[in-house]
């Protein structure tokens, strides 16, 4: 399949099973509540060596958030119910409540409960307060700027980690600013976070590696410098491959934001040095979600 | 199918006990069983349809009517449905409730929504003593759901109140919430004497100064974020608190210190 000379490979990105929530700050404005949230979503480009993927999903209208003040949504995606358990409670503790003027809320009515605010309000010291309003329990926690609201749980749900698209081009110049550009339309896509930092990855990872205490190393048959010295996956014309990693909470999200990616990409064309669009695909090692290219593009 | 009604067709000297009359009570009864129900009436039982005069069939929704003030107990663990009153009502209106939804119209006697645990109770008169409180030797009072009173309330409205929420349109009385164990009442008229009177925990939320007892302490003037998820979740309402302005700053009081002192007295602040 060949797009605007772009030329889209047959294969897939494989992706893998994990669980999510969304959490939602507000603040007293639009920069605290993002403040607060580029926080919380602070290393946690990969599970592989943070604990979990995080990622600003959008930010709120005061209209769309619980306490009518501008607010951020954030996604967590993690491997276990256990891990996301952990880290929602510590990065919501270390980031959210410490956060002038922040309150936390659940962005996930259904799913299984998991705690936000349920133990955070033992920072109070025996001075929190609870609401119960509209059958949700909301902690009130005294802090030094005034009080810190936090809804007593969110909804953890089944979720899709791993989706992927590589970017070839003639240099990394051109894969760079066409990244950029995909970014930014991917990110319009609801219920899916991007979160490697600006939503790429130089070094995207194969399974497995020489050295026995690593489980992933550098996806050689993708490094252009290696091109004439290992099984490589690139043609003389490439000089730069980057990478978008995409967490969503379905198949179809997951789609929807691929499609998004590789139309971007289609739109710049071979002309302004787009060559290829490939994907992560480690034969069926990694997980039982397949994305194939040609197919999200029919 | 029309709502189960039953018509008072005169006037008792004595008090009737009206809470075999509930809708998962009634449910699959025949009318003839309906109407061979015993109350308590005084020292002697007597039959419903001597009582009243029966109509329709549908138990979920039952409307009373002449209703007065020594007609007690009525929705008594009332746990589905819907019970409809016109006129006055004695005491221990909807006590226990666990669900489904009373609307008087007309006033309470004392006790109503005593221990009440859930579902919606609508007075749209005045409400007598101790509305949401608990019986006599029992600890704590209303334990959930909502209480909306279009009118005034007695005193100690809230007394030993555990959970939910009570909304006052008009006048609380004297000591509004005492002994509060937690649970909001919010009050857009004025407050009697000493509101909060030895409560441990809980939120009195008032439109008016109040008249404090010297066991309030002054915690000042704060924004606090949930008053407006709080007054959003009002607008379900059939009420004047459907329409009052969001806000969210408010004088906070801390109190009772002459029991836990955890609880709270917020009063809005006029701009």
């Amino acid at each position: 399949m060949i797009i605007n000379g772009v030329s889209i490979d047959n294969t897939f990105a494989e992706a893998f099973p994990m669980k999510a929530t969304r959490v939602i700050i507000t603040a007293h404005t639009a920069q605290w509540a993002f403040n607060s949230a580029k926080s919380m979503s602070g290393f946690a480009t990969s599970v592989i060596g943070c604990g979990c993927e995080a990622d600003i999903e959008r930010t709120l209208e005061p209209s769309e958030t619980p306490d009518g003040r501008p607010g951020v949504a954030v996604m967590l995606f993690t491997m276990s119910g256990k891990g996301l358990r952990k880290q929602v409670e510590t990065r919501a503790g270390q980031c959210v409540l410490t956060s002038p003027t922040s309150a936390l809320f659940s962005g996930i009515d259904g799913g299984t409960r998991i705690p936000l605010g349920k133990n955070l309000r033992y920072f109070g010291d025996g001075f929190q307060i609870s609401k119960v309003i509209n059958d949700k329990r909301y902690w009130r926690i005294p802090v030094m700027d005034g009080e810190f609201l936090a809804e007593e749980t969110t909804g953890q749900v089944e979720a899709i980690g791993g989706g992927n698209l590589l970017v070839l081009a003639k240099s990394e110049i051109d894969a760079l600013s066409a990244c950029e550009k995909a970014v930014e339309a991917m990110r319009k896509i609801p219920n899916v976070i991007l979160p490697f930092p600006g939503g790429v990855v130089r070094s995207g990872s194969k399974v497995g590696s020489k050295y026995k205490a690593l489980g992933a190393s550098t996806n050689d048959a993708f490094c252009p410098t290696l091109k004439g010295v290992t099984k490589s996956e690139l043609s003389q014309e490439i000089e730069s491959v980057m990478e978008i990693v995409i967490d969503g909470l379905t198949e179809e999200d997951i789609k929807k934001a691929m499609r998004v990616g590789i139309e971007t990409f289609c739109s710049i064309g071979a002309y302004n040095g787009i060559k290829r669009i490939s994907a992560g695909n480690y034969g069926g090692k990694l997980g039982p979600y397949h994305f194939h290219l040609q197919e999200i593009m029919a | 199918m029309s709502a189960l009604t039953f018509t008072l067709k005169q006037r008792t000297d004595q008090r009737v006990d009206m809470s075999p009359l509930i809708c998962q009570k009634l449910a699959g009864m025949e009318p003839t069983e309906v109407a061979a129900i015993e109350l308590q009436n005084g020292k002697r039982k007597v039959r419903v349809d001597e009582l009243f005069k029966i109509s329709g069939l549908d138990c979920q929704n039952i409307q009373i009517k002449n209703s007065f003030g020594k007609l007690d107990f009525i929705g008594k663990d009332l746990s589905e449905g819907s019970i409809h009153v016109d006129g006055d009502v004695g005491a221990y209106l909807g006590m226990g409730m666990t669900s489904g939804s009373i609307e008087v119209f007309g006033n309470t006697d004392i006790y109503a929504a005593c221990e009440m645990k859930g579902g919606l109770l609508t007075i749209d008169g005045n409400a007598g003593d101790f509305l949401g409180g608990a019986m006599i030797g029992n600890k704590q009072g209303m334990k959930g759901g909502a209480v909306l009173v279009k009118g005034n309330t007695g005193d100690r409205a809230g007394d030993n109140m555990r959970r939910g929420v009570m909304l006052i349109e008009g006048d609380a009385g004297d000591y509004c919430g005492s002994r509060m164990v937690a649970g909001t009442i919010a009050v857009l008229g004025k407050t009697g004497r000493f509101p909060g009177h030895m409560m441990g925990r809980g939120t009195l939320l008032l439109w008016s100064q109040p008249q404090l007892s010297a066991s309030f302490n002054d915690c000042g003037a704060h924004t606090l974020a949930f008053l407006p998820i709080l007054l959003k979740s009002f607008k379900k309402f059939n009420s004047k608190f459907a329409e009052v302005e969001i806000f969210n700053r408010v004088q906070r009081f801390g109190g009772d210190m002459a029991e836990k002192g955890l609880g709270e007295i917020l009063v809005k602040i006029y701009k």
